[in-house]
């Protein structure tokens, strides 16, 4: 079937927030061609369950392409309308199962050496869309901040090695209470510029006592659901015939309930949170074993998708590196070793990469940056206002050096 | 700064400033492919030539080798290899970026198309096939040692004028050692895994692969022997080369083809791990190397080739997640670098202009005498 064949009925199965977005918009979606629209698809199938952000974006990116004429159409999605798709995938039930078609197409494409003609036109959208639909203005400048190396003594190995060059280095902050400071400073930003899903907690590990006022997420207070998922990740290996890409299409299904996240007795399920949490642990690469891991791309995924305005994230120690399929195994019966100093130098690079992915969002030119290993003196703080490159022989605390950098 | 607009400009860029880097820390010279000394061509032409092909499933990224920021992570390849070498600094892979899939197009020179996680054979000829239809070679002349178990039919192609009875013989370490040992026997778990993407992934192993009991026959090595010595290995990797030790003594094949993959285990995330994995390759080339001019089969007739199958994202790509895959297609996953070392090949110079990952197997014939007819690639006139 074509995008021109839409109808109505076809998003009977869609969740009610969903279907009506999708059908009031359904003329503009007619009109756009079939390696572009179960793209589109596959995100407003979760519409109920984004966050107002997301939500927020799509709204505006229809409403937007609704105001254009035909011809403008035709020529915004040229590019799309020139990748060559097989009778195949014209024919699968991509209204039904936009993911699983994108799966397809990104199959295709690779194997039809179209994937950087894709590749180029998806970029030239997003950057045509992002003109012609700017951001909108935020309440505050956003901040990030990543804590790392929990548990380490000593490092003599230089860190923030990649942040240097836009900020400026604190090798004498005065560590005590440094947590602390920071969970308020996170908080109080929350009170004073209170937004749904707009300011973020993530740990690696354990967390720290949480303001209600943040949305947190932590490595440890998904042990239940990591270990629900492994077992059924060990189930679905031994099956004969399982490979990669179908044991992908699996998780990609799965939902809080299928993890148990749903039974916690007597709690407030926020299910928007579980289903972020859900993707976190089957979507990401490496977050089902390795905390540091987890800490990263739950970062990358709450900053893709929530747009926080602030962002703390503490890297806590990762198990040891075993074998893939014993780290894999639900059972294991003794707690694994951690890796203390390895932990610190993917927590190191991990804040470049929250950094990285701050920037990306609007905003970039006020937004501000602060690394901290924690329990010691060394600090990296970035801001608008912050010398570039510089080291500050200043004995500060952590209050005092976010004062600075905001 | 000017904004490199078209891939084959980022990819162009890439191959200046690996170039710069080799030049200011390990001293080459850019080179020229008009210059050709007499001396090499005499080499080149030497009747007992043998080439070891070693390729990584799972690239390195300039920011953690080339750069200066990264040459700590390859002591070996900065002051050992690459000085004895011919360093190609833009070797572009236009196909499919999937370790299986992509290895088998280096072996075949063409862009295969085939699912990478099935359990196939290449669908065009593979170098092997070329080589032993060719040059009527034994099968104990061409062998592959692969880590993974997905690489089991790599050594010879469905395709009906080759295929069956002309491929190489495949080992796959791991899988010898399993069979030696017991999956329970924690001692040896740390050689047994996977890379993240495929802990799952063992298919049904038909075919030519090696049994164990070849361990004595072929490698001279009684079980008791090779479990002992598995015991001091640390890594997958670690396996293969000393597998490869063992061949290139034992039987010393002309053709002798290596997957590394230790450095894939960065689809798991952790970047530490990611770092040891690229530190352990450069140790594990140098090594090779050394075995090579030591081994008296192969010292002084023996050309090396080291190239991964492609790179990984760049950190500047926001649909990837740098180092940790090559999904995105952007340019830096697509542009590598290849090494070429022994008599014949100059030594200590780079070359900057684009090669194809498709041009190893048509400078392999052109080295070792064989036509490879179906291969899509171009001979690397600069090494022969």
């Amino acid at each position: 079937m074509l995008p021109s064949a839409l109808k109505p009925e076809k998003f009977d199965s869609y969740p009610p927030e969903a279907r009506k977005i999708v059908v009031n918009y359904l003329s503009t979606l007619r009109q756009l061609p079939l390696g572009f629209v179960p793209g589109l698809l596959r995100e407003l199938i979760n519409y109920d369950f984004k966050f107002p952000a997301e939500r927020r974006a799509h709204e505006r990116e229809l409403e937007y392409l609704a105001s254009l004429s035909a011809g403008q159409l035709k020529e915004w999605f040229q590019g799309f309308a020139q990748i060559r798709l097989s009778s195949q995938l014209e024919d699968f039930d991509w209204v039904k199962s936009p993911a699983q078609f994108v799966e397809r197409l990104s199959a295709h494409l690779w194997s039809t050496h179209q994937l950087d003609t894709f590749r180029q036109v998806s970029n030239e959208y997003a950057d045509r869309l992002r003109a012609a639909v700017p951001p909108e203005a935020l309440p505050v400048p956003r901040l990030g901040i990543s804590v790392i190396g929990q548990g380490v003594a000593s490092c003599s190995d230089p860190l923030f090695r990649k942040l240097r060059a836009h900020g400026a280095y604190y090798a004498h902050i005065n560590p005590g209470n440094g947590l602390r400071y920071l969970l308020d400073a996170v908080a109080a930003r929350a009170k004073a510029h209170p937004a749904p899903y707009g300011h973020w907690y993530i740990d690696g590990g354990e967390s720290a006592e949480c303001d209600p006022a943040l949305t947190c997420v932590s490595y440890k207070a998904l042990e239940p659901a990591r270990t629900a998922l492994l077992r059924k990740m060990q189930e679905q290996i031994d099956r004969p015939g399982m490979g990669p890409e179908a044991l992908r299409t699996i998780l990609a299904q799965m939902r809080p309930s299928d993890l148990a996240m749903d039974r916690g007795a007597g709690t407030l399920h926020d299910e928007i949170l579980e289903r972020f949490e859900v993707s976190v642990l089957t979507e990401g690469s490496g977050t089902q074993i390795f905390s540091t891991v987890f800490a990263q791309w739950a970062a990358r995924e709450a900053l893709r998708r929530a747009q926080p305005l602030t962002l703390l994230v503490r890297f806590a120690p990762r198990q040891r590196q075993r074998p893939m399929n014993e780290m894999l195994s639900a059972d294991a019966k003794v707690p694994p070793e951690p890796d203390l100093i390895g932990s610190l130098v993917d927590g190191d690079f991990a804040a470049y990469y929250n950094w990285l992915n701050q920037q990306r969002l609007p905003g970039a030119e006020k937004s501000s940056f602060l690394v901290w290993f924690e329990g010691h003196n060394q600090a990296l703080a970035i801001g608008p206002s912050t010398p570039r490159g510089t080291e500050s022989a200043s004995v500060a605390d952590l209050r005092q050096v976010l004062a600075w950098t905001l | 700064m000017r904004y490199l607009s078209s891939p084959r400009e980022v990819s162009q860029c890439v191959a200046r400033t690996r170039r710069d880097f080799l030049r200011d820390a390990a001293g080459v010279a850019l080179g020229s492919a008009l210059f050709r000394p007499a001396w090499a061509r005499t080499a080149s032409s030497a009747p007992k030539r043998k080439v070891v092909v070693v390729t990584f499933g799972g690239g390195a990224r300039d920011q953690e080798t080339f750069m200066i920021e990264g040459q700590k992570n390859i002591p070996h390849l900065m002051s050992d290899l690459i000085p004895q070498s011919s360093f190609f600094t833009q070797v572009v892979n236009h196909g499919i970026l999937g370790h299986y899939v992509a290895t088998a197009s280096l072996a075949t020179g063409v862009y295969e198309t085939f699912n990478n996680f099935a359990a196939v054979s290449p669908e065009s000829p593979t170098v092997f096939e070329y080589f032993r239809k060719d040059l009527k070679r034994p099968s104990s002349d061409a062998w592959v040692v692969a880590p993974s178990n997905g690489f089991n039919r790599i050594g010879e192609s469905s395709h009906r004028s080759y295929g069956p009875g002309f491929g190489a013989r495949v080992i796959l370490p791991k899988r010898l050692l399993a069979a030696a040992t017991s999956r329970s026997n924690n001692d040896y778990q740390h050689l047994l895994r996977d890379n993240y993407e495929t802990p799952y992934f063992t298919p049904e192993l038909v075919g030519s692969e090696f049994e164990l009991q070849q361990l004595e026959t072929i490698l001279k090595l009684s079980v008791d022997d090779f479990k002992t010595h598995a015991q001091t290995l640390s890594s997958p990797d670690e396996l293969s080369v000393y597998i490869a030790r063992q061949l290139m003594h034992q039987v010393a094949p002309t053709l002798l083809w290596i997957t590394l993959h230790d450095i894939d285990v960065a689809h798991a995330g952790a970047y530490s791990l990611y770092i040891d994995g690229i530190r352990r390759s450069d140790r594990l080339c140098a090594e090779l190397w050394k075995d090579i001019q030591t081994e008296p089969e192969y010292a002084g007739n023996t050309t090396l080739f080291i190239l991964p199958d492609f790179g990984r994202d760049s950190d500047d790509d926001a649909g990837g997640n740098g180092f940790q895959h090559h999904r995105t297609g952007d340019t830096l996953s697509r542009t590598t670098w290849m090494l070429a070392a022994g008599p014949g090949v100059r030594q200590g110079v780079v070359f900057d202009r684009a090669v194809d990952s498709m041009d190893l197997v048509p400078t392999l014939g052109a080295m070792l005498g064989f036509n490879p007819s179906l291969a899509q690639g171009k001979p690397i006139h600069e090494v022969l």
